[in-house]
């Protein structure tokens, strides 16, 4: 038998992977949602036909969103975590000791028993007592949110569907109004290389930069996610993500990681002139 | 309520069969089922250019329907409760003029509160009709217009015993409803006939504890845009009509001024919404009070906005209230409405109904979901945080009782001239000039023009309403009847 799951990142680009068995599939009151079990990228999870994480290359997007803002700002004490229901972020987040409360907004709950059922090693720290969980839009949490967290971390699906509303001005208004004075916001941009995804990445990036005095991106290469290239975006209220990097801080606690080290942070923030003429091009693209 | 089948759609029927037979056309429309025109058909698709036909025999035609569009018709007065409906493709205008046509002759007295739709006063030059306001009262808090008192009525009929019809707004673009039960007894105890320009109560045959609908009071004529609530393309709308009139005869008047090429792809969206509504509207109409709840209880949680609802509801001017529309007072955080409105599509790509001077509303239907409702709300938070501001020395009302002096048809055909805006008090103005949306007169023709009418529509501008209607697109100058 010839199984394959394909995911279409353009119109005219399919990226596929054998299957080897479908092990769930579910529609949610939100989405589908589905899990495979593969050879090359081990068990999958996608989200309405979306690959949302590999037992393979979950860790670094898991450990690129959370250790570079954490290696910024290493006293970083309140966090609130939106999306990210699979319990990867929370994975990584829960390895500071410092950290003293996680808030984790996920508006599907099912994701999250989804991740507990099939994916352990990933949902492993869920059950972690410093976090409280909220099911609901994360639009909906953080409006009325004040000055209360020191790290935000949008860990989204794509903006469209039910992931749409936190790639919009206002939920980075809200953001903005609900981080400390030292606070930093890290969110997925898409990939910067096919168009229908870089206009997210320059759509949010534009938009950030009305309400954050620093505001950068930075990649890292996640073999399952369209293009291979993936962007994050850093934002905060006065701490640059390079030039206030505490590399010797942030070793000196030992934390083992596979993708992640200090010198990947510095390299992740330099930016292809092809992606920063998209960040920096302000007239609209065409839709068709 | 039902006894036909309204999970029959003839016309969708009817055009599906046509397409199967495959027609070769030496008809109109010359794109020839989309194969003329490839730009326009990568654009709309194939299967709607496929569509887009001509009446012929099996399609049946809209200005003498005898088949499909008949049965169609049928269909849609079984499921409004009517004793006849007409399907209407000018526009929600088109039906509230024929309903005006059809029941007042030039000369004959019509009354109506002032602040209908253009539509209304549009078709009393048509007709020659002398309009006779009825003052809807105004909520000085909220500076909206309210609806029509059994009260008022009672008196413009006492001095005007001779009105040949009565037109009531229900509900308003607010939500404001009218005791229209009442008012049908009234009218139809002294041989008058009710009109009712329901353009924004569709919802109200379908759903559970909305306000009662036209004709389950007794109505004789209401035009229903079924495009706005009920799920149609736009300029679709229904013309219901009662036991009272012809059918024959609305029918003649509504083809003096309707096309003779009724578009199917908007008879379809008809047909389709009808059934779709008879069949599911109840559901469907109980998530959009959910919604449209949820987001006035969080609206009024941000404080400084009013999201206002039934406990505006006084038994008088304010009989019931539309609880799918979501309307919400803004002037006390110190922006007017239509600058809300602005900001939310300028920097929030969120688009509105309306703003007006105090207000903006939002319209929700089986469209949304909690995610577009959430936007809104957030977003709302948003413009309140960033652009507040001091709301001292705002405009605070609307309604400016109008001195009618002419009849709006001599007025419209009198000679006339150009004279300034600033310049204008006290002439008798020759033309129409209002905001759009709501699309309401704020001076019509035949109307004395004041001191405080011109301060509003120079308000209005500046706070960047889109004011249509006058021959100087620039409004700078009006036109008034020469004398």
């Amino acid at each position: 038998m010839d199984l394959w799951f394909t995911e279409q990142h353009t119109k005219d680009v399919c990226f596929s992977i054998r299957v080897e068995k479908q092990i769930h599939s579910e529609q949610s009151k939100y989405q589908r949602i589905d899990v495979f079990e593969s050879k090359e990228f081990g068990r999958f999870l996608t989200i309405d036909g979306k690959m949302m994480l590999t037992e393979k290359d979950e860790f670094i997007y898991h450990e690129m969103i959370v250790h570079v803002p954490m290696a910024v700002n290493p006293g970083v004490k309140n966090v609130l975590v939106i999306g990210g229901g699979d319990g990867g972020t929370i994975r990584e987040l829960t390895r500071y000791g410092t950290i003293e409360k996680i808030d984790l907004v996920e508006v599907d709950k099912r994701v999250l028993e989804v991740s507990r059922a099939y994916f352990p090693e990933v949902s492993e720290k869920l059950s972690d007592k410093r976090i409280s969980f909220y099911f609901e839009d994360g639009l909906r949490f953080i409006r009325e949110k004040e000055n209360e967290y020191d790290l935000i971390i949008v860990d989204s699906t794509d903006p469209f569907g039910p992931g749409e509303g936190l790639f919009t001005k206002e939920f980075y208004g809200s953001c903005c109004n609900a981080l400390k004075e030292n606070g930093i916001l890290v969110n997925q941009q898409e990939c910067p290389y096919y168009a229908d995804y870089s206009k997210f990445m320059k759509r949010a990036h534009q938009c950030m930069q009305e309400f954050f005095p620093v505001c950068r991106i930075y990649q890292a290469q996640i073999p399952s996610y369209p293009s291979g290239n993936w962007v994050f975006g850093f934002a905060s209220k006065g701490l640059n993500p390079v030039s206030d990097l505490r590399d010797s801080e942030w070793n000196k606690l030992g934390l083992k990681t596979r993708y992640y080290n200090t010198d990947v942070h510095v390299g992740s923030f330099a930016i292809p002139n092809y992606i920063r003429d998209i960040l920096a091009d302000t007239t609209e693209q065409q839709e068709f | 309520m039902s006894h036909l089948s309204q999970e029959k759609t003839p016309i969708l029927t009817a055009l599906n069969k046509y397409r199967m037979d495959r027609i070769v056309p030496f008809d109109v429309p010359g794109h020839k089922q989309g194969r003329g025109n490839p730009r326009l058909t990568a654009f709309l698709g194939k299967q709607c250019l496929s569509v887009d036909v001509n009446s012929m025999k099996p399609l049946d035609n809209l200005c003498h329907p005898v088949s499909v569009i008949k049965e169609a018709e049928e269909l849609a007065a079984d499921a409004f409760g009517a004793a006849n409906a007409f399907f209407i493709v000018n526009g929600t205008t088109a039906a509230v003029q024929s309903m005006i046509l059809a029941t007042c002759k030039r000369g004959d007295k019509i009354i109506l509160p002032r602040n209908v739709h253009i539509s209304a006063i549009h078709a009393l030059i048509l007709s020659g009709a002398q309009p006779v306001y009825v003052n809807p009262g105004v909520n000085t808090r909220l500076g909206i217009p309210l609806g029509m008192t059994p009260e008022d009525l009672k008196a413009a009929i006492a001095q005007n015993p001779d009105a040949k019809a009565v037109l009531v707004n229900n509900p308003t673009y607010y939500g404001i409803c009218s005791n229209l039960k009442e008012i049908t007894e009234l009218a139809h105890a002294h041989n008058m006939l009710v009109l009712v320009d329901e353009a924004h109560g569709t919802h109200f045959y379908f759903g559970e504890g909305l306000p009662a609908s036209a004709m389950s009071c007794g109505a004789d004529m209401a035009a229903v845009s079924m495009h706005k609530t009920g799920g149609s393309l736009t300029q679709s709308s229904l013309l219901l009509t009662g036991k009272r009139l012809n059918p024959g005869c609305v029918r003649q008047i509504i083809n003096l001024t309707q096309t003779t090429s009724g578009s199917y792809l908007l008879l379809t969206s008809l047909d389709i919404s009808r059934s779709s509504l008879a069949l599911d509207g109840k559901a469907m109409f109980r998530k959009v009070v959910s919604l449209a709840q949820y987001a006035r209880d969080e609206i009024n949680k941000i404080g400084g906005y009013y999201a206002f609802s039934k406990e505006l509801c006084d038994g008088g001017a304010v009989y019931d209230f539309d609880t799918t529309k979501l309307s919400v007072f803004t002037r006390d955080i110190g922006l007017a409405g239509i600058e809300v409105y602005d900001i939310l599509r300028d920097e929030y790509g969120i688009q509105i109904e309306f703003g007006d001077i105090g207000n903006i509303l939002a319209i929700i239907s089986a469209g949304d979901s909690e995610f577009t409702i959430e936007r809104l709300v957030a977003a709302l938070y948003e413009v309140k945080r960033r652009y507040a501001k001091d709301p001292t020395g705002m405009f605070d009302h609307e309604y400016i009782a109008p001195q009618v002096e002419m009849t709006p048809q001599n007025a419209f055909y009198a000679n006339k001239k150009m004279v300034p805006i600033g310049a204008s008090a006290g002439c008798l103005c020759g033309e129409f000039v209002m905001c759009y949306p709501p699309g309401i007169p704020i001076l019509a023709p035949g109307e004395r023009i004041t001191e405080e009418i011109i301060d509003y529509i120079l308000y209005a501008k500046a706070k960047g309403c889109f004011l249509s209607g006058t021959e100087d697109i620039t409004i700078e100058n009006l036109k008034v009847v020469d004398v």
